[in-house]
């Protein structure tokens, strides 16, 4: 997978936009490229043009602009049955009068495979799917997450060239649901199939994908690894939708160093941080990079503040304390990686605030 | 502070119906009962008397089969009997593939004026009987329709018009079983790789069975026991079940109707009992 963003995209998507009747743009003038053996990821709140995009590549709705490459060929418009892609749904869509190996078997069928080559194909595939001796079941006789491997399985026989996914993992429990992150990951692993993955789920793009499309209102707002998502995000929208993370309101101005802005912040005073946005900006900073301290920090470059704790949140792992800073509201994870803890901050504490100015981001729109 | 009642603790002694609790209440179980006997006793007692050795159907003097012979020997009733099976037969036949045909178009497609074309479907079933059978008669007498052809061309009209008047019946049926279908499951199987036809044979019309099977039984029965419509369209020569049985109690009502009643109502018993089977074996899967 490291030689795969070299390689010709097996899918381009050039300058699409999809509009539905009533005027309703739900893709707009997208652009993006997924190479062979990626795990692709669109990420966007619902209502996003994510699913709409997947749709068109899967061949159930036709874009009015734009072009849609698959493997080198034009599919812009072809049929869905006529397509090298396969599909899962969200609600799996398994056919509930076949039994699982029926419905595994079905796209085959339809193809006039020959008989003895379903069988083996059937096989080898429920195998893969760790459903090897479930074959002659009823799907109604199947849990959520085995219906979900029966749909893999019924997509993956078919050895398509893009395994799409649409919210494969919505209808699962949270144990269960990262139980099939892991088993997805090793699942395209295996067959090296590239998996184009429809979430609304953060953590479980960022788990699971090579790469990250951000989608807002029809448009892709960022293109990046999970890493590059997390700490490098190009705009306010993508850093506020992936993870969670401090916004203060300030200008910038442009700064001697190249890539870095002279960027002026209550309650911080003026800085040199990352970012090329100049004029009013954000300047972000996740919780984990801020430090909180009862005495003042000793490390006089860093930027940093005097507040009072106003609240603080217990996740187990790590507790979220929330500084007023002269009516700034400032957010800061702490981790609890001891057992036993004098337990430093309470409501009304006044505390230190501080972060290594390197950590922060001037962000535009 | 005694005359506080605890909400936490339960009265032993006395165990009051909740608000929902109406099977508790005795004017509902007084209901239930006249209402059962009302709808069952006329049947029950239908069948009692045509196991009853009386000519006539008031007091009990033992039992007999010989009504049933009877019934089976008398050449007339038979031949009406076999005629309404027929009809019957024939009509749920063709009720059921233009009521699942209409159905699926009206759900699949988007056309102009399919809220008219719905509700001109559904007429039949609000149009008083008495008006369809004129209607029909007229019709019929107005092309022309020969009355005289052998059998079973001579069913011909009365057939059109049960086929008219049922299969709009089996049509909302289906329609309504359709309104359950996940979408994605047609989508599915054209992900891989069906074409339109495939998708409707292997996916759309299994789902459909269980109302494919209601609507058949419906349109059978509905054609069965039909009597008005079956008035105006049958010829002088062509008789059907109830039909025949309206000319029999005309003169006095013997035992012998009530052995053809009776086999009537267990066949259509065993129809719906292997319908329901058939419709449970068809298990669903949580559309999630």
């Amino acid at each position: 997978m490291t030689s795969s963003t070299q390689s010709d995209p097996i899918i381009k998507i050039d300058q699409v936009s999809k509009t539905y009747p009533g005027d309703v743009q739900a893709v707009k003038n997208v652009s993006l490229e997924v190479h062979q053996g990626e795990f692709f990821a669109l990420l966007g709140p619902s209502g996003c043009g994510k699913t709409t995009l997947l749709r068109m590549l899967a061949g159930f709705e036709i874009p009015n602009e734009g072009t849609i490459m698959i493997d080198g060929e034009d599919m812009t418009d072809v049929q869905p049955n006529a397509r090298c892609v396969n599909m899962v749904f969200q609600s799996y869509a398994v056919f509930p009068h076949m039994t699982v190996a029926e419905n595994v078997g079905y796209g085959l069928k339809v193809d006039r495979v020959k008989k003895k080559e379903i069988q083996e194909r059937v096989a080898e595939a429920l195998e893969l799917v760790r459903l090897g001796d479930l074959g002659a079941r009823m799907p109604d006789e199947l849990s959520g997450g085995q219906r979900q491997r029966v749909a893999l399985a019924r997509a993956l026989v078919k050895r398509p060239k893009v395994l799409l996914l649409d919210e494969p993992l919505s209808a699962l429990d949270a144990k269960l649901r990262e139980a099939m992150q892991m088993e997805l990951v090793r699942l395209q692993k295996t067959v090296g199939i590239t998996f184009i993955i429809v979430t609304h789920d953060q953590s479980e793009a960022l788990s699971m994908a090579n790469r990250i499309a951000v989608m807002e209102g029809g448009t892709v707002r960022q293109i990046a690894t999970p890493e590059e998502l997390y700490e490098d995000p190009n705009s306010r929208f993508v850093a506020d939708f992936i993870g969670q993370i401090n916004l203060f309101d300030g200008t910038a101005v442009a700064s001697q160093t190249e890539e870095k802005v002279c960027a002026t912040v209550e309650p911080f005073g003026t800085m040199e941080i990352w970012g090329e946005t100049l004029g009013p900006v954000s300047l972000a900073i996740r919780p984990e990079k801020i430090n909180i301290d009862i005495e003042k920090p000793t490390t006089s470059e860093h930027p940093m503040a005097q507040g009072t704790v106003t609240d603080i949140a217990y996740y187990g792992g790590y507790s979220n304390v929330f500084v007023d800073v002269a009516g700034t509201r400032i957010m800061a994870e702490v981790s609890n990686d001891t057992r036993i803890r004098s337990s430093t901050f309470e409501r009304g504490t006044k505390v230190w605030i501080s972060f290594n100015a390197e950590d922060a981001l001037a962000l535009g729109d | 502070m005694s005359w506080i009642k605890n909400p936490f603790k339960r009265d032993t002694r006395k165990n009051p119906a909740g608000p929902l609790d109406y099977y508790r209440k005795l004017w509902l179980r007084l209901a239930v009962i006249g209402t059962l006997f009302f709808l069952y006793a006329p049947i029950v007692n239908l069948i009692a008397f045509s196991f009853n050795d009386s000519r006539r159907n008031i007091v009990w003097r033992g039992f007999t089969l010989k009504y049933y012979e009877k019934a089976w020997a008398n050449d007339s009733l038979m031949v009406a009997f076999g005629n309404s099976l027929t009809i019957a037969l024939i009509t749920t036949v063709f009720a059921v593939i233009l009521g699942a045909l209409s159905a699926y178009v009206m759900w699949r497609f988007k056309f102009p004026f399919r809220a008219v074309y719905e509700g001109g479907m559904a007429l039949p079933i609000v149009i008083p009987e008495i008006c369809m059978g004129v209607a029909m008669m007229v019709f019929f007498a107005r092309v022309g329709w020969p009355t005289d052809l052998p059998y079973p061309l001579n069913l011909s009209a009365i057939t059109i018009a049960h086929i008219a008047f049922s299969f709009p019946f089996a049509a909302i049926v289906i329609r309504a079983r359709l309104e359950t279908f996940n979408t994605e499951l047609s989508e599915s199987a054209q992900d891989l790789g069906a074409s339109e036809l495939q998708v409707f044979r292997n996916i759309i019309i299994p789902h459909m069975k269980p109302g494919l099977i209601a609507g058949a039984l419906l349109s059978f029965t509905l054609s069965l026991d039909d009597f008005v419509i079956t008035f105006f369209t049958s010829g002088p020569n062509t008789l059907t079940f109830p039909v025949k049985i309206y000319s029999m109690v005309r003169f006095s009502v013997t035992p012998e109707v009530n052995a053809a009643s009776t086999v009537l109502i267990g066949l259509t018993l065993i129809l719906t009992a292997l319908a329901l089977k058939l419709q449970n074996r068809d298990k669903e899967l949580p559309i999630v």
